[in-house]
């Protein structure tokens, strides 16, 4: 489904993405984890053309999407929620939603994704007419996932959902994913958190300092001594 | 007591105008953080173009906003995506230079045309006035004022139920989330500063009748503009409405009770006092 080959990518003079290969499939969920700084965030705003690729093509259902413009990404069916929920403040949870259903595509659908929503966060009905910027951290995650899935996204590109959540909120967090994922979304999950998005992936990825240095299920990674010793302190 | 309530609504009367220019401001700066100092030329331009229409072709000047609306709305489109997108993540400096340099532009090819010498657009009711309760209501500034309404309550619809006006809102709010909803934010943009000049536009086109045309008017406006919307709260439409009315009324309780020459000083003074007890403005806190 998506593609992502020899990607290289610099801030001006720094270097922050080395040669990344990186595959989806359709149906999977795929979590990319690695420490602060690896590169994860940088190569999630590479597919969302939020930033330019200095080389390398991403391929998403066999189209180059590297020439695109991020509106036209969101087009094609993938949907980043971003790191730090970025949702509009001034807007209230219905309006924050209802943006998530700006594209031609998704307006159709959009009394009925609002009930979907709200049906997987029964949490936002109850805030549906509060402003954005007054809800707590994990009311806003809740809204920046369920804002995204108004979109009617094919891949669901999620930048660290978990971070700054209470601990029973991040299980939550993750069994949602999963749930989405059983509706047939696929998902590419970048996440500090290894031991959880490993154990809810198909598969994934290791980044560190910009290059992939492992991957494989889910399961593997998790059981692997690298990754045992440099994340899981075991 | 009737020379209060006088000054106060005709002050009310002119803040409606004020309060157009102001939104039109604030738009701009809501949406691509860019302040327009050749907002008050585009009002100008709006002016030009009203006189025009009511000179060449007699179209009363309230009539003729139709016309004027639609054409500095792609005047002020074109603007965006000519020149102003393609400043958008320059240094605010460049950014200033560039909209001074178009409003000079724009004043100067004025006054290649139409010399800096004063035009009036008089119509027959442009010095006539109705009387209610014992205060005199000037009828161009009564019309005008019901035109602003009129547009600024369609403003507020537009920002707050249609799916465009809502896109801008959160281009304003956070550009990067909006490109992740699939909102062309360049687009937004354009938009957004087509409807800012239109505001100019028709602003000027209001004030015609009742004020003096030249190249230069649009200096004082965009000075003008700038105090509504940093009193208001930059970027709060709700802000540069209550800032363009409370302008209007400062102006026209100073011309009244100490001197029409003082009336600037009495605006400056209030708005020093805001700045210095609320630095981000009345509304400052809320966003479009």
């Amino acid at each position: 489904m998506l593609k992502i080959d020899k990607l290289n990518f610099s801030y001006d003079d720094l270097k922050v993405l080395w040669d990344i290969d990186l595959e989806v499939h359709e149906g999977e969920i795929v979590s990319v984890v690695g420490s602060n700084g690896a590169g994860k965030s940088t190569t999630l705003k590479n597919i969302s053309r939020l930033v330019r690729p200095d080389s390398g093509s991403i391929l998403f259902q066999g189209e180059e999407i590297t020439k695109l413009e991020s509106h036209q990404v969101v087009e094609r069916g993938i949907v980043q929620v971003p790191e730090g929920r970025k949702i509009f403040p001034e807007m209230t949870v219905r309006e924050n939603l209802r943006m998530g259903s700006f594209i031609k595509s998704a307006k159709a659908t959009r009394e009925s994704n609002m009930e979907r929503v709200f049906t997987l966060f029964p949490r936002l009905k109850e805030r549906e007419k509060q402003l954005g910027g007054t809800m707590s951290g994990g009311e806003q995650q809740m809204l920046a996932i369920g804002r995204g899935l108004m979109t009617n996204p094919k891949l669901l590109l999620l930048d660290e959902p978990s971070l700054g959540l209470s601990p029973l909120l991040v299980g939550n967090i993750f069994e949602i994913i999963k749930e989405i994922n059983r509706q047939g979304v696929t998902i590419l999950l970048v996440e500090q958190n290894v031991y959880q998005s490993l154990r809810i992936a198909h598969r994934g990825y290791v980044l560190e300092t910009g290059r992939v240095v492992l991957s494989g299920k889910g399961e593997d990674l998790l059981n692997d001594p690298h990754v045992r010793k440099a994340f899981l302190g075991m | 007591m009737i020379v209060f309530f006088q000054s106060l609504l005709s002050g009310v009367l002119i803040g409606g105008v004020y309060a157009l220019i102001g939104i039109g401001l604030t738009i701009i700066f809501g949406v691509m953080r860019i302040i327009n100092f050749a907002h008050g030329d585009i009002m100008m331009i709006g002016m030009y173009l009203t006189y025009n229409l009511f000179a060449m072709a007699g179209i009363d000047p309230f009539l003729s906003i139709a016309i004027t609306i639609p054409i500095m709305f792609v005047f002020g489109a074109l603007l965006q995506k000519l020149f102003i997108n393609r400043v958008l993540n320059a240094l605010p400096q460049n950014q200033i230079l560039l909209t001074i340099g178009l409003g000079l532009i724009m004043s100067n090819t004025m006054m290649l045309i139409y010399t800096s010498d004063y035009k009036i657009l008089s119509t027959s009711y442009s010095s006539s006035s109705v009387k209610l309760f014992g205060i005199s209501i000037s009828e161009p500034l009564a019309i005008s004022f019901v035109i602003t309404a009129a547009i600024t309550a369609l403003l507020y619809w537009f920002f707050l139920k249609t799916d465009t006006g809502q896109a801008i809102r959160a281009t304003a709010q956070d550009r990067e989330a909006a490109q992740l909803m699939g909102i062309n934010v360049k687009r937004m943009s354009i938009i957004a500063f087509g409807l800012g000049a239109a505001l100019a536009g028709t602003a000027g086109a209001l004030i015609s009748p009742t004020y003096y045309i030249f190249p230069q008017i649009g200096s004082i406006f965009t000075l003008k503009a700038f105090v509504i919307t940093v009193l208001g709260g930059m970027g709060s439409i709700l802000g540069a409405t209550l800032g363009g009315v409370i302008i209007g009324v400062a102006e026209s309780m100073g011309a009244v009770y100490i001197s029409s020459g003082w009336k600037d000083v009495v605006v400056f003074v209030l708005f020093l006092l805001v700045l210095l007890f609320k630095p981000a403005g009345l509304l400052g806190k809320s966003r479009m």
